[in-house]
């Protein structure tokens, strides 16, 4: 039990000047495979143990948050999808919730459905590739993840038939969604859920009891539950580690307070624990899928009252979260009143959750930091911003 | 479950007698009220609400910094409770901390530290020592609004590259017209290439 979690700061097994000819200091990325990005860590190795880690990053940066100064509400709506780019839908249904609660518009219910079916697709997406990613970073090359892309591309085809565009959707609305479910589209969906379901029973056995994935990944990047609460992990991070946390239960948002679904939770927290965890997680999406297409109502899908042009939210500032597949999703908006937002900031689960990278690889080899990274499951569109 | 910062209010006055906090309402539908803190105060007033049990407020979710050159559109965007606050002559940065309690599942708690000024005395302290997730974030505040985090373990650039000199999300940061290099140039960016290197065609 450590009493003061915040002071675990690992200020260093190391100095950063230390004069030591027998540590070797590596500078891993940006360019390399297991980043999934353009990701760098600076480590210093005392032959394969680490002994201190500095994520770089930047690479990417844009100032999403100035550029979404410049403009309309409506008009940042298309640049949340470019934030985690294998989940635009999550983004934009984090973004639509901060301004409804700014500007406090309803939602019709067919569109909290609608919602609901496209981010719970898009986590079985996330957690599906995030699959073949980590399967990836063991050395198992290519062929785990052409079984999790095989399956993503029936879901982008899914989205495709949706908004027109298989990954950047562009499809929520301050007050509902862009345009309706077209004809037989939630059949379609029906038809997926019950095909998921043996998908994952494969994928699975190639991982549960794996000699190779077992040895790689078990006991490996642990941390105590305290130190991640207060480091701010979310997500699937948190809750493998035992912390029953989740956004959808807690604050339940839309409309997840209808559905009956459960909280996977892992014991220890290490990566064996975040990977099983996402496939459970995964099983709990079929059932909130399933749950939703059975209820879907009839209705409109935006709410008329809404207001597309010349939208202006009153003074005052919301911060809104939901439980993206990557941990909590937050935007704060500040409004003057004009039809710009005066701040736009995104809470970014992705950049966050890297906070302890380094003292989850601390004493480890460097072959484990490629796992541990991987088990983070970040994407650069959102670190970076 | 939100909470009543009101209340909270009135605990740490009880807890802290010295630290000046004020209630700031949001006008808002989201009804989201914040409580006003003398930098001098926050950390304590972080590790109060951290460690007492029946507050435990032991998850800090995010932190954003918000320039303000003109104080009136502060007090515009968030208004004092009756009768207090005084108003800020100059501009200043803001700091804004969402505090949640995952052991309570209660939140959020807004938090605001203003700096005296935007320049040389933009400083606030760091509450890294309370809450590490605030480690990266107040390392972008301080890249991207140039807040010095008085003792933050680590105060470096994080997004922008280390020998960058401006803080690019102030509100008088001026882009430069240099960087947008396009094959077949539009009129506009050709014009502001000309503006630039005088002389090319």
């Amino acid at each position: 039990m450590i009493s003061d979690p915040a002071t675990s700061h690992p200020a260093a097994v190391l100095e950063p000047g230390a004069d030591d000819d027998q540590l070797l200091r590596v500078s891993l990325g940006p360019q390399h495979p297991s980043t999934h990005g353009v990701f760098r860590m600076n480590v210093v190795l005392d032959g394969e143990t680490v002994v201190s880690l500095k994520p770089v990053f930047g690479y990417l940066h844009r100032n999403h948050e100035k550029i979404a100064e410049g403009t309309s509400y409506l008009g940042s709506m298309p640049y949340t999808d470019r934030l985690d780019y294998i989940c635009p839908l999550s983004n934009n249904w984090a973004y639509a919730h901060a301004v409804e609660k700014l500007a406090g518009i309803e939602v019709p219910e067919r569109a909290e459905y609608m919602r609901v079916i496209v981010a719970e697709l898009t986590r079985l997406i996330n957690h599906t590739a995030f699959a073949g990613f980590i399967l990836g970073d063991m050395g198992a090359w290519g062929s785990a993840l052409m079984y999790a892309f095989r399956e993503r591309e029936l879901i982008l085809d899914l989205f495709e038939d949706l908004t027109g565009a298989r990954m950047m959707a562009n499809f929520m609305r301050f007050g509902g969604c862009r345009n309706d479910l077209p004809a037989g589209w939630a059949a379609k969906v029906g038809k997926l859920v019950d095909d998921y379901g043996p998908f994952l029973d494969e994928m699975e056995k190639f991982l549960v009891g794996n000699e190779i994935l077992l040895a790689r990944t078990r006991d490996v990047g642990a941390l105590p539950k305290e130190v991640l609460v207060n480091g701010g992990i979310t997500g699937p991070m948190l809750r493998a580690a035992g912390v029953n946390y989740d956004i959808r239960k807690v604050e339940p948002y839309g409309i997840y307070e209808r559905f009956n679904f459960r909280i996977p939770l892992g014991e220890t927290g290490d990566c064996y624990d975040r990977i099983m965890i996402r496939f459970l997680e995964m099983r709990e999406s079929l059932k909130i899928l399933r749950q939703a297409l059975d209820q879907l109502p009839d209705g409109p899908f935006i709410n008329p009252k809404a207001k597309l042009r010349n939208f202006k939210p009153p003074p005052g500032e919301a911060y809104a979260r939901i439980e993206g597949p990557k941990g909590e999703l937050g935007f704060h908006l500040i409004s003057d009143g004009s039809t710009n937002p005066y701040r736009y900031r995104v809470r970014p689960p992705s950049f966050i959750n890297l906070t302890l990278l380094e003292d989850m690889c601390l004493g480890l080899d460097l072959a484990d930091v490629v796992i541990i990274l991987g088990s983070v499951d970040i994407v650069l569109g959102e670190v970076d911003r | 479950m939100s909470v009543d910062p009101e209340a909270i209010l009135k605990r740490l006055q009880e807890a802290l007698p010295g630290a000046a906090i004020v209630l700031r309402t949001n006008p808002s539908p989201s009804g989201q009220h914040s409580l006003l803190v003398a930098g001098a105060n926050l950390i304590e007033i972080c590790r109060f609400l951290r460690d007492t049990p029946d507050l435990a407020f032991d998850f800090l979710s995010n932190v954003t910094g918000v320039d303000w050159p003109d104080p009136a559109k502060a007090d515009k965007a968030a208004v004092p409770a009756a009768g207090e606050g005084t108003p800020a002559s100059e501009g200043f940065l803001e700091v804004l901390y969402h505090l949640y309690s995952i052991s309570r599942r209660v939140g959020p708690l807004v938090l605001r530290a203003r700096t005296q000024d935007r320049g040389d005395n933009a400083k606030i302290p760091s509450v890294v020592s309370v809450f590490r997730s605030a480690e990266f974030q107040e390392r972008e505040i301080f890249d991207l609004y140039g807040v010095e985090f008085t003792g933050h373990p680590d105060l470096r650039r994080i997004l922008m590259w280390d020998e960058y000199v401006d803080h690019p999300m102030r509100k008088d940061y001026v882009a430069p017209d240099d960087y947008e290099y396009e094959p077949t140039p539009h009129a506009a960016v050709l014009d502001q290439a000309q503006r630039h290197y005088p002389g090319t065609p």
